[in-house]
């Protein structure tokens, strides 16, 4: 159950994506979302479906691992794709009872369907291929330029990358604590709804107790290594591009222009 | 209650790319009234293999019977073997979650289905087993010692009675005494209740004194399973695993060396000195 959630997941691998610098991921994915959202024809759709495809076969990420985030958010996309299909006004195709099914209604369901699996592939390949790490070095050097407006870029990415770095603790604590519980006969997955919320009591009780332990810890640990925020502090793996960076720049670049290119020859 | 395990193997997270082999092809035979250790280095497989006793985990292939029944046959039976077989998880003071002790404790024997008079009978038998009194009862769990923590959580299994009592390095983090305290106790219940106790351990010394019975695990495979004096005849084979034979069979090793004849066995200080003095009395020496 726990395990089907992949979205913000590491999977370790060695590709070219893997390699690439995060600030580059993140303006890519960036790049293709805005697309996805500007350019809705169907060429552009085929486009973008390319794109999709080369980064996720080179990647090496098995396209299998990537559906398994799909499903999560399936019921979201069913119920979106209802509400467009039903509720949008225009030219009737086909109707029923009270529900009538228009030409443009059909169009903004499939538009959606496309959207939102694009949406949650392209960001899905970005965190599967970059170590929470990474991403948030390079959320926070990429965004860097806000500091000048007083945004507490620093201390937003390392809350961040702790919580992040908190997931799998914590999951693997909450299964702990489960069986624990377990072995003392507790039942989380019989009964009604109000006996299932009351069992959840002896899980949810010890597991915010550890993670408030946990994260005590982590504070002293902290500052017994003298943190004091963003102020002067150093990096261990400085980010710096390289010419594979620049090569993917230009391919989004590229891209980019395919796509506005279709776009006036409205393909 | 006799507990028999045939060929178990465990894979945790089977077919994906974080699978790891936990345990392959052990065989077992736990009988009534045993006292056992279960020793190995970390990540050896000992939890894994425990959470297999009360069916928390479900093996990969293999069988496992209880009272010659296969507990994964039928759910019913899974459920009150939760009862019969009586797991203390490692650290299981992080399991305390109820607002007083005597709640806490009342838990176990409440899912079990008893009424909450029998419940808090059971639940004031277990503390005063494991050495609570009623001046805890009803404090918060939270504000106990760490030692009474432990405690605490080990009563809440005990209110269950079950008929075989697994404990996972119960004295992990505890100092000297509360060490010693824990272990005591366990042979205390071992003898008064006359339940067989399987005893998890990364130390020999922990355990030797106690157990009558060691099985030894690395790396998913049982290594040895024997009386203590047989198994800590291995000093060699022991240390190559990461673990050692209590100090006293390597000061015993020793005077071997030196010609005395002593025997192996003594593995505690007392037996240690009777047979050192022993030794030196001329009775055993070599002819
Ligand atoms: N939930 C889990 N998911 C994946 N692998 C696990 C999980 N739990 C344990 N393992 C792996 O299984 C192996 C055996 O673990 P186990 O916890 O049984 O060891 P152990 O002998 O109890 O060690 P310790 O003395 O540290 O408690 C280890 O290599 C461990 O990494
Ligand atoms: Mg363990």
């Amino acid at each position: 159950m726990l395990k089907d959630i992949t979205l913000g997941q590491y999977y370790p691998g060695d590709s070219i994506i893997h390699r690439l610098d995060p600030r580059v991921k993140l303006l890519g994915t960036l790049v293709f979302l805005i697309t996805l959202f500007v350019f809705g024809s169907p060429g552009a759709y085929v486009l973008a479906s390319i794109a999709l495809g080369v980064v996720i076969s080179v990647s090496t990420v098995p396209f299998r691992y990537m559906v398994k985030g799909l499903r999560a958010i399936f019921l979201l996309m069913v119920i979106t794709a209802l509400f467009n299909l039903f509720l949008t006004p225009g030219t009737i195709l086909f109707s029923f009872w009270r529900f009538r099914i228009t030409e443009e209604g059909l169009r903004m369901a499939i538009h959606m369907i496309f959207r939102l699996s694009y949406l949650i592939l392209g960001s899905s390949i970005m965190t599967l291929t970059t170590t929470p790490n990474q991403l948030t070095d390079g959320l926070e050097t990429g965004l860097g330029f806000l500091k000048k407006i007083h945004v507490p870029v620093h201390e937003v990415s390392m809350m961040m990358s702790i919580a992040l770095r908190f997931i799998p603790i914590l999951m693997d604590e909450t299964s702990k604590i489960m069986r624990a519980q377990e072995a003392r006969g507790a039942n989380f997955s019989e009964g009604g709804i109000i006996r299932r919320a009351k069992a959840l009591v002896p899980l949810l009780v010890p597991l915010f107790i550890s993670a408030f332990r946990r994260a005590n810890d982590l504070a002293m640990a902290m500052e017994a290594r003298g943190y004091h925020g963003g102020e002067g502090r150093t990096r261990m793996k400085p980010l710096s591009y390289h010419r594979k960076d620049m090569v993917a720049f230009a391919v989004m670049a590229l891209y980019v222009l395919c796509q506005i290119g279709m776009k006036i020859l409205k393909l | 209650m006799g507990i028999r395990i045939e060929h178990l193997s465990y894979i945790y997270n089977e077919g994906t790319t974080f699978s790891k082999t936990a345990l392959s092809d052990i065989n077992l035979t736990i009988a009534d009234g045993e006292f056992i250790g279960v020793i190995g280095h970390t990540g050896s497989g000992k939890s894994t293999l425990v959470q297999h006793l009360n069916g928390l985990n479900i093996p990969t292939s293999g069988k496992i019977y209880v009272d010659g029944k296969d507990i994964h046959k039928e759910k019913e039976s899974l459920r009150s073997l939760k009862s019969k077989v009586g797991l203390v998880f490692q650290y299981p003071e992080h399991q305390l979650f109820e607002s007083d002790v005597l709640k806490d404790v009342m838990f176990g024997p409440r899912n079990q289905g008893l009424s909450d008079s029998e419940a808090m009978m059971r639940a004031r038998e277990a503390l005063r087993l494991v050495g609570l009194d009623e001046s805890v009862e009803k404090k918060s769990p939270f504000d106990l010692s760490g030692g009474q923590k432990r405690r605490a959580a080990i009563a809440g299994i005990l209110a269950m009675e079950p008929s075989v009592l697994v404990l996972d390095e119960p004295t992990a983090g505890l100092d000297p005494k509360g060490r010693d305290e824990i272990l005591d106790l366990t042979a205390e219940l071992h003898e008064k209740k006359g339940i067989s106790v399987i005893l998890v351990s990364h130390s020999m010394e922990d355990v030797a004194n106690y157990v009558s019975r060691i099985i030894v695990m690395d790396e998913g495979k049982i290594l040895y399973d024997d009386t203590p004096e047989k198994v800590f005849v291995h000093v060699k084979e022991l240390e190559a695993v990461g673990l050692a034979a209590p100090e006293m069979v390597y000061v015993m090793k020793a005077l071997r060396e030196e010609g005395f004849d002593v025997d192996y066995s003594a593995d505690t200080v007392d037996l240690a000195r009777r047979e050192i003095l022993g030794a030196l009395a001329g009775k055993n020496r070599k002819c």
